[in-house]
């Protein structure tokens, strides 16, 4: 057992600033144990979001040594061979999002996005038994991006939201990610990709993977949910022949509707 | 009265997992109908997430034998015949169509190789029924039913707790809680309430549920004058977490030993073989060769003894750690690494298989499971118990409170089957939901009693006005939560039951004494100290029908009674209701006799 010093920030949204803090750290506690420990002993009012402690729900997001992270899946040990000799750990909550109270943030904002993504929109079902049938090396696609558990440390790391503000112009990655997996989920026949363009400003992201690096699930959000995104949003809006074409023949979203 | 936002709705669904999800997009169904769901987290955080292994459902994907008087049959025989016969033949009966629901609604399910959704083998379960997704079921569901609702005109109430629900005369009217954010009162008026909270497990210190699960649902309608039933019986999970200390209880999912995963001792003995119920003797392997093959998808080869019941399997593990054959950290070895003796390419077939269960030891016990083996012991995870309703409405005893999911009782009886709680909220789910808005169209709002409402506001500010002088919240939690560890725990006896019911007694006086230091925003002291009387209600239930219950039956395990009692215990439920004194009462009741048909599908299935 060993004392550990943290600074951990707390305030509301009107401001607030750093405080010391001191606890024992046990072999295997997460940070996450550690704040618990604290709220415990010394600060029974100190904020902070968590559920499932397994990394599964997405509650307890917050900056550790300036790393934006799950703090139940990050181990004390890893944190302190980070942390220079003689210096506490510190915790602060997501930037890009406005602070409620101490490790507390308003991620409100990111339910009302979702909304506004046209929903999933099925191919009525085409088996003999009423439903229908997929194969498993389709469903795997998706089934990657599907693995989000909405901690938005994406959108917490994304320089288009955390130094631009630009939350009215950008849905963000996660929201990207959403969108990927209603466009490549093998059932869907709902086309997103002028609204990609237009209202959720796909083309502030210049793939910088940022978003990627964080992910605690290890999504390839830029590689495997963007970028193809952006060749859809390419294919259909600046590819005269194709834009000819399905004048003529209608896309194969159309298509599959009129069945 | 007090200025208090109010909120008015024709159907006010409290608690949004699966359960309150699901009641939310039945009632919202029903043309007119206006609903509120209000949850205790940030949407989409609930318990569900956490399910892993699979939902319930006889498909008949994977074996055509199966379909719903077998899974019925399952259900009673896991439950040990004290389950409500008509909500287990419900729910076996309804548990596809709800699952290809959620795949209209956008889920994607795991594939069998002709493209339908794949099924798992699970414990109790006669044939692989389990539709799953990896090991990641619940987020799978919790997200689809996430997405799908909020399309659905709902008005989400995020990061709100309930502390108590109004009436008017013998019905339900509202509800008053407040916000965690600001900490602002809320007055809910409403028409019917469908109460879909989860479970109890925060009143135990091992467990696999978060902060969340303080039993609010089964306090608010025991308080407002509901049945609770059954509250005797909970789940202890044969496999959670044990190692380190600040992980034990988190789950580590039956899908590891559906994918072949062995529980051996300190001896390297695999254990599980030494014990099998007479009950369970003819459709139990009696060979690791025959096990192997049985989770490899022989039909002709019979289940491995890791498959059995929970409540087999967790009493199983106790006395391997009692008897001094446990492993280093207290609990018993469960390895999957094994199988690579089977497979050549094992260690890619275990990640895909069980990703999260991979990643979730890798990084919190820093342990490879495709080469080692855990280390697992039992968890609190579920009561079977709940609030007492009509198994075709999900209507409690209280006249337009209606209840569902986890919070309420039946389906189980003595102990539930892995994936019956996800297939269970689906089904009850869209029941309960569709007859609270019929019960909201038919019957009109009532009264609010303002003056009840004035001191409800009152009495929950008074932690935070004693201004730090008084009981710490959180220390009273922690010692109700060891006490009940250890004397209403996996293994009971009268002596420290007694002794528990007086302990909760001795607690009760404290808890409202406690003080929260700080305001009214987002304080988790504050909300600690409002739980506890929650908390304190569900811990008296179970420690009173647990006491009450001479037998050893499902989850319930007496030292001092170690047998079934078939002809008495095994004919009646336990019934737990707030006496005329304010005092609990517990009164013995039949249980809901089988039809002629359904005592038919048992014996054909035995």
């Amino acid at each position: 057992m060993a004392k550990v010093d943290f600074k951990i920030w707390r305030g509301n949204g009107e401001g607030g600033g750093y405080q010391d803090f001191s606890t024992d750290v046990t072999e295997g506690m997460v940070v996450l144990d550690s704040v618990h420990q604290i709220q415990a002993e010394s600060a029974n009012d100190l904020a902070c979001r968590w559920n499932c402690k397994a990394g599964k729900c997405g509650s307890c997001s917050a900056e550790v040594n300036g790393h934006p992270r799950l703090m139940c899946m990050i181990r004390m040990d890893e944190v302190l061979k980070e942390t220079p000799e003689g210096k506490p750990v510190t915790i602060q909550p997501m930037k890009a999002f406005p602070v409620v109270k101490d490790l507390v943030t308003d991620v409100s904002g990111n339910f009302e996005i979702k909304k506004k993504i046209k929903p999933f929109k099925p191919r009525k079902p085409d088996a003999e038994d009423g439903t229908w049938r997929m194969a498993q090396e389709d469903v795997d696609r998706v089934q990657e991006f599907r693995k989000c558990i909405e901690c938005f440390l994406c959108q917490d790391v994304c320089h288009v939201l955390r130094e631009h503000s630009l939350h009215d112009e950008f849905i963000g990655p996660r929201f990207l990610v959403y969108t990927a997996a209603l466009e490549m989920h093998p059932l869907d026949t709902e086309d997103r990709t002028t609204e990609l363009k237009d209202a959720h400003g796909i083309g502030y992201c210049n793939i910088t993977k940022c978003c990627t690096n964080v992910c605690p699930e290890h999504i390839t959000i830029t590689d495997n949910a963007i970028i193809p995104l952006k060749e859809r949003v390419v294919d259909k809006h600046y590819d005269p022949i194709g834009k000819v074409w399905r004048w003529f023949h209608g896309t194969k979203k159309e298509a599959n509707d009129q069945e | 009265m007090g200025d208090f936002q109010t909120h008015e709705h024709d159907v006010l669904v409290i608690g949004a997992g699966g359960a309150g999800l699901r009641a939310a997009i039945g009632a919202a169904a029903v043309e007119g109908c206006s609903v509120g769901l209000v949850c205790k987290s940030l949407l989409g955080k609930a318990h569900t997430v956490m399910a892993e292994g699979g939902v319930a459902a006889a498909m008949a994907n994977v074996d055509e034998r199966d379909g719903w008087e077998t899974h019925f049959a399952d259900t009673m025989r896991g439950g040990q015949y004290l389950n409500n016969p008509k909500m287990a033949e419900l729910h076996a009966k309804e548990a596809p169509a709800r699952v290809h629901e959620l795949e209209e609604w956008g889920a994607l399910f795991d594939r069998t190789q002709d493209g339908r959704i794949l099924q798992r083998n699970f414990g109790g379960h006669a044939y692989p029924r389990l539709a799953h997704v990896g090991d990641r079921t619940g987020l799978e569901m919790i997200r689809t039913l996430q997405d799908h609702g909020i399309h659905q005109g709902l008005k989400v109430y995020m990061e709100c707790t309930v502390i108590e629900l109004l009436k008017d005369g013998d019905r339900v009217v509202g509800a008053f809680g407040y916000d965690r954010e600001r900490g602002r009162f809320r007055l809910f008026k409403a028409k019917s309430i469908v109460l879909a909270t989860g479970g109890i497990g925060r009143a135990f210190k091992v467990t696999s549920n978060s902060w969340e699960y303080t039993g609010d649902g089964h306090s608010l309608a025991y308080h407002a004058g509901a049945d609770l039933l059954d509250m005797e019986f909970i789940q202890f999970h044969p496999t959670g977490m044990v190692w380190p200390p600040s992980v034990r209880g988190i789950l580590v999912t039956e899908g590891v030993r559906g994918e072949g995963g062995i529980l051996t001792n300190s001896e390297g003995k695999r254990f599980m073989f030494d014990d099998i119920p007479e009950l369970y003797k003819d459709s139990t392997a009696d060979t690791p060769e025959e096990g192997w093959r049985y989770v490899t998808g022989d039909k002709e080869a019979r289940r491995p003894p890791e498959l059995l019941t929970r409540d087999h399997v967790a009493r199983c593990i106790l006395k391997e750690v009692r008897e001094g054959r446990g492993s280093p950290h207290g609990g018993a070895f469960l390895d999957i690494a094994w199988i690579k003796e089977k497979f050549a390419n094992s260690e890619e077939h275990i990640k895909k298989k069980l990703p999260s269960m991979y990643h979730q030891f890798k990084q919190l016990a820093n342990l490879d499971i495709t080469k080692e083996p855990m280390e697992v012991g039992p968890t609190t995870h579920y009561v079977m118990g709940g609030v007492r309703v009509d198994a075709e409405t999900q209507m409690s005893t209280v006249s337009g409170l209606f209840a569902t999911g986890e919070v309420a009782a039946g389906l189980h009886g003595a102990n539930r089957l892995g994936g019956n709680s996800l297939s269970d909220l689906l089904v009850f789910g869209k029941r309960a939901g569709e007859y609270a808005a019929k019960f909201a169209q038919e019957n009109g709002g009532g009264e609010i009693d303002d003056a009840e409402v004035d001191a409800l506001a009152k009495a929950a500010l008074e932690p935070l006005e004693r201004d730090g002088d008084g009981e710490n919240p959180y220390e009273i939690q922690r010692e109700l939560q060891e006490m009940m560890q250890d004397k209403v725990g996996i293994i009971r006896e009268d002596g420290l039951m007694r002794e528990a019911i007086d302990d909760i007694a001795k607690l009760a006086e404290r808890a409202p004494k406690a003080a929260a230091p700080g305001n009214r925003e987002y304080n988790p002291g504050w909300h600690t100290a409002l739980d506890l009387k929650c908390l304190l209600t569900v811990s008296e239930a179970s420690a009173r029908a647990a006491l009450e219950r001479r037998e050893s039956r499902g989850a319930q395990t007496r030292n001092d009674f170690p047998d079934k009692d078939p002809d008495d215990w095994g004919q009646h439920n336990l019934l737990l209701r707030k006496g005329s004194d304010g005092a609990m009462e517990v009164e013995k009741v039949p249980v809901v006799p089988q039809t002629e048909q359904q005592k038919k599908i048992i014996k054909d299935n035995q």
